[in-house]
């Protein structure tokens, strides 16, 4: 049996902040959702299910928060998922959204994910202390910092590399007007940043936002009828142990398999060559030399390169983060589902500032937990043949 | 002895959340005395007023000041209630009508005894003597005919979480929950082990790792560890990151070193903190040893081990832990 | 649509469970028993899907763990629902039915022990205008009973009923935490918990852990001679308001039964009431006729492990198409306060296409 073609044709994001203090979780969602649903020319009752994505329940302190939002995102009456997978969450959601498509189940599907992180403090959220466990734990900066160190071991990579991905992806995102940080940074002023969590520097690393991104999947025979639809050609989802004897966690072998299993569902054989843009999960700088390398867009080694050469840059060979990607706004529970609705909008001509010129495929991409939880999809200007 | 070591943890945050215009209505109406519901689409009232209307989906707008008193249309008798409710000794939660509204809302209501409650009592809103602008600034209901007459409407008008015109902005709800925490019954005799000032470690029946501390199940595998293997308290540091940020909640003052410290005779890191040498000449490759804390301090924690500190060997060559990596 | 069948089942339930709250010992087992049932390894399982809570566990990111329990080197095809485990079992149905993969494993886990399982849950309420109260699952539960039987629709009596039946059946389950039947004037008898509302008539906390096993056509003939072929499962969910939703119904569990065709014919019905009255809420919204046997496993008024408690329904329901004792079963799943989300699964021993 095959699977039903299915496509995005709504894409919604909040404009990400520190604090919305603007509105309530409800309202957050709802503003993303609506821009969904107005962009897909769709009202909340002609969708058939709703699928609710969102990190730790702990960073809002509300258990299961979709069950009081169901009345308010419209999903009393109709079918509602939640899911969680940690950091790569937001894929992982719109994955499970696109399998109701897929699997013929429902017609129109529409799933949101957000993170309202101002109602408490990402930091403790992450670091509640464990008894009998020595409490070196940091929060993501410090779970991460000890692998970027090794990264750069492993690699070679001159230590400016992390500030040229920060520079770049913060600068993408003057052209993006939801994105959380707004501020033109030089690799110069990257790298006399606070030393946060050593080898990582105050610029490298990710915001604290809150936000929400929507997104409308729908079937083949709605989707034909949609003027700009980005036709999913391949989804993948793979885990692997936050911490096992002898386990890769620079280059994690739960990425590569994802990739690997990517390609090849989307027909494609050399990455690096026919991805036109890719919104790629990167929220300390030095992950995106690292996931190039793991997505299979470089050799082993060598990611560092593409960077180092402008490749990655929004007129390279591999844009990455045109949008100015999780350094740039990061509601975590929704950022993996901004990665994958910037590659829709690559895909459709709808990114404004900044469009890539001629995107056929694009890369949407997510992680999460210890580098150990990966979610990706691709997406296609032409309708895949089945 | 318990099979397993237990300890209690508690998980505590006051989360600040911004309620967003109609809740806030709701709430600056509650900081004034007055119960603000809205009329649906669908011809019904309901206090709290939905953000969104159920029908429509639109947000909500039509609001309507209902009365502080109202009907009882169900109720049950908490025997035994549980920290943060309104009351700590035994007391009532119904649904209650508030006059105006067609539809009931839950809060408290304070009566001796359960044989004072019935359906359709007729009840009355007791209010905070200082409003903070939210639910608990009504205070529970009442029987109507019991108790002196309390100030109503319009007696009380602070503003909370914005400038005074702007009414509630946002509240503040403190979390604040008891766990028994558990440790596995494998990191358990790890953990009672280091009371001995022994680290031990387990190997994979499967694959033949050893792991520390040991698993409940081998990551690989799928199966517990099980022949216990002592282990050295000397190892080579992996790799690491220096902890410069302050956050809540944080137990060691940074800066300090965070590193993985792979034990000899161990097929995984441990993390744990290297001192005794300056932040910045800490490397991959560094061999350490475990400085423990005195005896009289050690318990069933791997904090019985102070720190690691340089052994003064010569590093490890990278050979020895790159595919600890 | 592709046939799917649950082909194993294995759970444990428990008071007061001592280990880790990531319940990777639970697991282990469970996983070997679903092994030796199917006769496959790991290698046949072509998706894993889990469901469980951050809050029960009092910890960010604690089903990350559990997965260790699989064995996940090499890496598996994983994903994770916040709910309890028979949503797990919709995502990795709608899975199968995309054609990616043909077999899937699932699981869920909770220690309800570890904290305060009522207070807990006052977590799941809206955050603004309830949590603050902490209203208690058994407060609301009880408010709920109380409406119906101040509008005729149950009362205390049919209520111990339920319970008394439920206990009497546990007496055959082995991992019932609560058995022994007597008689409803004797349950009656005994004092009242939350008005209208008696222990008895509200599910025990228990910790515990499950797993379901599903194939797709040929994988599940291979495992079973009457594999449980699932020929109908939907899902819905209301809103939570107490405001705005009638308490005394569950329109979302009879859009559920409906969106499935209807009940009719099923012999067996395990459903996921954890209060008494609430069985009787659903026989009436499910529209279960008078002879259904409902809950023959004693179902979770004698145990109900949060985030398995849904899912081990299933199993239940699927081993009596096994073993024969019926053709056509019905299984219910629930989440939310008073019977907010329900889900519900007809299996049936023959195939769609056979008669
Ligand atoms: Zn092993």
């Amino acid at each position: 049996m095959a699977k039903i073609p299915a496509a995005v044709i709504g894409v919604g994001q909040t404009h990400y902040r520190a604090k919305r203090e603007d509105v309530s979780m409800a309202g957050l969602c709802r503003e993303a959702m609506d821009r969904a649903l107005e962009d897909a020319g769709l009202g909340l009752d002609e969708v058939d299910a709703i699928v609710v994505g969102k990190a730790p329940d702990l960073f809002e302190g509300v258990m299961m928060p979709e069950l009081y939002l169901a009345e308010a995102l419209g999903a009393a009456g109709k079918p509602l998922l939640r899911v969680h997978t940690a950091g790569s969450v937001g894929g992982s959601t719109a994955i499970v959204a696109a399998s109701l498509v897929q699997a013929g189940v429902h017609r129109k599907v529409l799933t949101v994910s957000f993170e309202k992180q101002s109602e408490s403090n990402a930091m403790w959220a992450l670091s509640v202390p464990v008894p009998f466990v020595m409490p070196v734990h940091a929060g993501a900066g410090g779970y991460f910092a000890p692998h970027v160190r090794s990264y750069i071991r492993r690699s070679g990579a001159p230590t400016h590399i992390g500030a040229m991905v920060a520079a770049k992806d913060r600068t993408n995102a003057l052209r993006n007007p939801y994105a959380h940080l707004r501020e033109e940074k030089t690799v110069e002023q990257v790298l006399s940043s606070t030393m946060l969590w050593d080898p990582i520097r105050y610029d490298e690393t990710c915001p604290s936002s809150d936000g929400a991104c929507a997104l409308v999947i729908a079937s083949d025979d709605v989707a034909q009828g949609s003027a700009d639809p980005a036709w999913i050609h391949g989804t993948v989802m793979r885990s692997e142990p936050t911490t096992a004897a002898e386990r890769d966690q620079v280059n994690p072998q739960a990425g590569r398999d994802a990739a690997a299993a990517l390609w090849k569902q989307a027909g494609i054989t050399d990455p690096a060559a026919e991805i036109d843009a890719a919104e790629i999960y990167v929220p300390f700088s030095w992950f995106e030399p690292m996931w190039l390398e793991n997505l299979g867009f470089a050799d082993e080694g060598e990611g560092w390169r593409l960077t180092e050469a402008g490749e990655t840059g929004i007129d390279g060979r591999i844009p990455v983060n045109c949008s100015g990607g999780v350094l740039s706004s990061n509601p975590i529970g929704a950022s993996g589902m901004i990665r994958f609705g910037e590659a829709a909008l690559q895909v459709r001509g709808a990114a404004g500032d900044h469009q890539v010129d001629g995107v056929r495929r694009a890369l949407g991409h997510a992680y999460g937990g210890g580098s150990q939880f990966f979610s990706m999809w691709v997406l296609g200007v032409d309708r895949p043949a089945n | 002895m318990s099979r397993t070591l237990q300890a209690p943890v508690t998980v505590a945050f006051d989360y600040t959340r911004s309620v967003g215009p109609v809740l806030g209505r709701f709430f600056t109406g509650l900081q004034e005395r007055r119960i603000v519901g809205a009329r649906l689409s669908d011809g019904r009232v309901v206090a709290p007023p939905p953000e969104f209307d159920p029908v429509t989906h639109a947000p909500t707008t039509d609001f309507v000041d209902l009365g502080d008193t109202g009907t009882v249309t169900s109720w049950t008798w908490v025997s035994e209630p549980v920290a943060g409710q309104p009351f700590d000794r035994p007391f009532a939660f119904a649904l209650v009508t508030p006059e105006g509204a067609t539809e009931p809302m839950l809060h408290a209501l304070d009566v001796a005894s359960p044989e004072e409650v019935a359906t359709g009592l007729r009840v009355r809103a007791r209010w905070a003597e200082e409003p903070k602008g939210g639910i608990t600034d009504l205070v529970c209901w009442e029987p109507a005919a019991s108790g002196p007459d309390a100030p109503r409407s319009g007696a009380a008008d602070r503003a909370v979480g914005g400038t005074e015109d702007a009414g509630v902005t946002g509240i503040v709800t403190p979390v604040s929950l008891d766990y028994t925490y558990a440790a596995s019954p494998e990191e358990s005799s790890f953990f009672r082990a280091l009371a001995e000032g022994r680290i031990i470690g387990q190997r994979c029946p499967a694959c033949g790792k050893v792991y520390v501390p040991p698993r409940p199940a081998c990551p690989v595998d799928g199966v517990p560890t099980e022949e216990e293997v002592e282990l050295s308290d000397t190892g080579t540091v992996t790799t690491f990151c220096v902890v410069n940020v302050p956050f809540l909640g944080q137990r060691i003052t940074p800066p300090y070193v965070s590193a993985y410290v792979l034990l000899d005779g161990a097929d995984i890191a441990i993390q744990h903190l290297i001192l005794d040498i300056p932040a910045e000449e800490v490397r991959m490759g560094l061999r350490v040893r475990a400085v423990w804390k005195p005896r009289a301090e050690w318990g069933t924690t791997i904090e019985n081990i102070s720190h690691f500190a340089p052994t003064g060997e010569p590093d490890a060559d990278y050979e020895t832990y790159q595919h600890h990596l | 649509m592709r046939d799917v069948a649950v082909v194993g089942f294995a759970q444990r339930q428990m008071q007061d469970y001592d280990g880790s709250p990531q319940c990777a010992e639970l697991l282990v087992p469970v996983f070997a028993e679903c092994y030796e049932q199917t006769g496959w390894t790991k290698k046949d399982v072509g998706f894993w899907c889990s469901g469980s809570s951050d809050y029960l566990a009092g910890r960010a990111f604690s089903f990350v763990s559990a997965i260790d329990s699989i064995g996940v080197l090499p890496p598996v095809n994983e994903s994770h629902v916040e709910m309890d485990a028979a949503w797990a079992l919709y995502e990795a149905w709608l899975k199968i039915q995309t054609g990616e993969v043909d077999t899937a494993v699932v699981f869920g886990f909770g220690k309800s022990s570890a904290g305060v399982l009522r207070r807990t849950l006052a977590l799941q309420l809206d955050p603004y205008t309830m949590t603050p109260l902490w209203p208690d699952t058994v407060s609301l539960a009880a408010l709920q009973a109380r409406l119906g039987i101040d509008r005729g629709l149950w009362d205390e009596a049919a209520m111990a009923e339920v319970a008394n039946r439920s206990l009497t059946d546990a007496e055959k389950n082995e991992y019932a935490v609560r058995a022994g039947g007597s008689s409803v004037a004797d349950l009656l008898a005994r004092p009242v918990f939350a008005d209208p509302l008696r222990k008895h008539d509200c599910a025990p906390v228990t910790d515990g852990a499950a797993a379901l096993v599903l194939a797709a056509g040929d994988r599940a003939r291979e495992v079973r001679e009457r594999p449980a072929w699932i020929t109908g499962i939907a899902t819905f969910a209301d809103g939570l308001h107490l405001g705005t939703r009638d308490l005394t119904r569950s329109v979302s569990a009879a859009r559920s039964a409906a969106a499935v065709g209807g009940l009719d014919g099923v012999e067996v019905a395990e459903l996921h009431a954890p209060f008494s009255h609430q069985e009787l809420v659903l026989r009436s919204e499910l529209g279960l006729a008078d002879d259904v046997r409902v809950n023959p496993s004693g179902g979770p008024l004698t145990g109900n492990p949060m985030f398995t408690g849904g899912a081990i329904r299933i199993g239940e329901a699927a081993r009596r198409v096994w073993d024969g004792t019926a053709d056509r079963v019905a299984a219910h799943a629930t989440s939310g306060p008073a019977l907010q989300q329900n889900l519900v699964c007809v299996m049936e021993g023959r195939e769609k296409g056979q008669s």
